[in-house]
């Protein structure tokens, strides 16, 4: 491996080498399923030579939608991540701290619950749509409601904004718990199915809505990379270097709002990637934003990619929750990242 | 003149914390302001960083309204030394110092900050992570990201440094303050610097500024504002002060420390201190 004169590995060898990663995880996961695929399949199916109907539909329709969805997810959540760290300052920081999870979980079990009942008129307005839609706007609604909370005179205090999205986390929360409380046991499957985070519905309708605030999301994000590196001095010396500050907080706030929002919407609740993926990328590959923004968005999307090929296949021809088996593996590496004495 | 100050009035969560303050600050000059803990000093410094909304009264940088600068263009102009930076993320010490480079071909920030790190010495942490390096090596990675900033700026500088060496053994304090003040006589640098040693200030400054609960006690060259009574009255400090044959004064502390009253600022040369 490459590495420069501080241990860290060059950049330019380290994305290509994750792109290479990225390539392979997704061509195993074309493969693997349910359904018997072999390579020869894919790269016949690649070069439109595929004869078998079903092995078609199942490689374009089924596997290619998932596989794009979860690409994309992926990366929309650990870019968000990487960028919600640089903001608070704190590599602990996740995506879920400033409600927009909270948020989402909420108004889509308020949908999956309540969707026979005082939200009928939502459900009969929006078809197809109602879950991710509300999914959507309740997730970027927590985000703006937080942040509208955090802005005093024109300024947005990052501590105020965390402390608000404690708050709101708590109490869409209880929301969620009382929900709950309420649902049927059909109701209670499908909640549970979405809090556990799946892309097991994922078509290309979904892929159609989610992916313009998804590929929004990885494409403004670079472009905070400068300021943001500012931020990981302090607040202030941002202003000192010439960038407007406040200015910065906002986009940054939306831009991860937005993203995780269109996530959440369309995969339920994953959990650890926004963390694990920004923190092992600056491990690797040091702290500037540059760097650390496209990294973890092809690390985020491997990852994501690969777990959801597990999910798959350790249970087959069921499938466990992708949020499920995210947990499994950013657990344990969160007590690890824990433990661990050294800074950083 | 580089800076000008008249009547600066602060207020910090109701309490005032600087009271109808004024000052200049010329270029190639080096300006020291002294006072005790909570006198306002970092709030002055502050002031001019543009860090607090709340300042009232006039600012003025190369004869235009502090505010009337983008921060775009007052970034190429002024640099900020705040007092803590607190880094929890993996930034090598040449990544510190590059944050202080607009965006420019690497090759050339890279030169920049090789001179830099030489004349700081710390060229031996060129690629050490910052949470690992000790208090003293820090400030003065984060003195070269200052500098960075303002190195190849063409037109008036003004550096503005909040206790830019407390970390510092008393070589390097040395080193650095000799850099400041060739900067300022080799390349008209204004700077001003918020310093506790009373000797430092001494060797170094042009010009002292004295501050007391908020307000200019005292302003001028060292032995004009490094008397004995000065001491007594704003740090409630007994000493003694010797001249030296250098041409500044040394401060050696006697006494046990005794508690201080207020006092009107008395001294008229501050009040119009330009």
């Amino acid at each position: 491996m490459v590495r420069d004169d501080a241990g860290r590995v060059a950049p330019a060898p380290a994305l290509v080498l994750l792109l290479a990663c990225g390539l392979a995880v997704s061509v195993v996961s074309m493969a693997s399923g349910a359904y018997p695929l072999a390579m020869a399949d894919i790269l016949n199916g690649a070069l439109g030579r595929l004869d078998d109907d079903v092995a078609r539909m199942v490689l374009y329709d089924v596997r290619l939608p998932r596989l794009l969805l979860g690409f994309l997810v992926g990366a929309v959540l650990a870019v968000s991540g990487a960028l919600l760290q640089g903001l608070f300052r704190n590599p602990l920081a996740d995506p879920g701290l400033i409600g927009v999870s909270a948020g989402a979980s909420l108004a889509a079990i308020a949908v999956i619950v309540l969707g026979t009942g005082w939200l009928e008129g939502w459900v009969e307005l929006s078809g197809p749509w109602a879950l991710p839609l509300a999914a959507f706007m309740g997730g970027t609604g927590t985000v703006f409601l937080a942040w509208r909370i955090a802005r005093r005179a024109g300024e947005t205090s990052v501590a105020t904004l965390l402390l608000a999205g404690i708050a709101i986390n708590a109490v869409a929360g209880a929301g969620t718990g009382l929900l709950t409380f309420y649902a049927s046991d059909e109701e209670l499957r499908s909640l549970t199915f979405w809090s556990m985070g799946s892309l097991g519905h994922a078509a290309w309708e979904d892929l159609a809505m989610a992916a313009p605030w998804l590929l929004l999301t990885l494409v403004l994000a670079p472009l905070l990379a400068r300021p943001m590196d500012a931020f990981l001095l302090g607040e202030q010396v941002v202003g000192h270097l010439g960038y407007n500050t406040d200015w910065t907080k906002r986009a940054a706030i939306v831009v991860a709002g937005l993203g995780v929002g269109a996530a959440v919407a369309v995969s339920g609740l994953i959990g650890f990637v926004g963390l694990v993926v920004p923190h092992l990328v600056r491990t690797l590959l040091g702290a500037g934003h540059r760097i650390v923004l496209p990294a973890s968005a092809l690390a985020g999307g491997a990852l994501l990619v690969g777990a959801d090929c597990l999910a798959r296949v350790v249970v087959a021809p069921a499938e466990l929750p992708i949020g499920l088996m995210m947990a499994l593996i950013g657990g344990p590496f969160f007590l690890l990242l824990l433990l661990k004495v050294r800074v950083g | 003149m580089l800076v000008q100050v008249r009547n600066l009035e602060v207020e910090l969560g109701g309490q005032p914390v600087l009271r109808e303050v004024g000052f200049g600050l010329s270029e190639g000059e080096l300006l020291a302001v002294l006072g005790p803990n909570g006198a306002g000093k970092s709030t002055v410094v502050r002031a001019l960083a543009g860090d607090l909304k709340s300042a009232a009264g006039v600012m003025e940088f190369a004869g235009r309204p502090l505010h009337s600068w983008s921060s775009r263009e007052l970034a190429r102009h002024r640099g900020v030394m705040p007092q803590r930076v607190d880094i929890s993320f993996p930034l090598t010490a040449e990544d510190v110092i590059c944050l202080g480079r607009p965006p420019e071909p690497r090759s050339r920030s890279r030169d920049i900050v090789r001179e830099l790190m030489t004349l700081l010495d710390i060229s031996h942490l060129c690629n050490r992570l910052m949470p690992h390096l000790s208090g003293g090596e820090q400030q003065r990675v984060q003195l070269a990201r200052v500098l960075a900033q303002v190195w190849d700026s063409a037109g008036p500088v003004l550096l503005l440094l909040d206790e830019c060496t407390s970390a510092l053994d008393p070589a390097h304090q040395q080193q650095v303050f000799s850099l400041l003040k060739q900067l300022t006589r080799l390349r008209g640098f204004g700077v001003m610097a918020v310093v506790h040693d009373l000797n430092l200030a001494a060797r170094f400054a042009d010009r002292l500024l004295l501050l007391h609960q908020g307000q200019c006690h005292s302003a001028g060259t060292p032995s004009q504002v490094l008397t004995e009574s000065a001491l007594q009255q704003v740090y409630g400090l007994r000493a003694r002060i010797l001249m030296l044959e250098e041409g500044y004064p040394l401060v050696i502390p006697t006494g046990d420390w005794q508690p201080t009253g207020y006092t009107e600022p008395g001294n008229p040369i501050c009040r119009q201190a330009s």
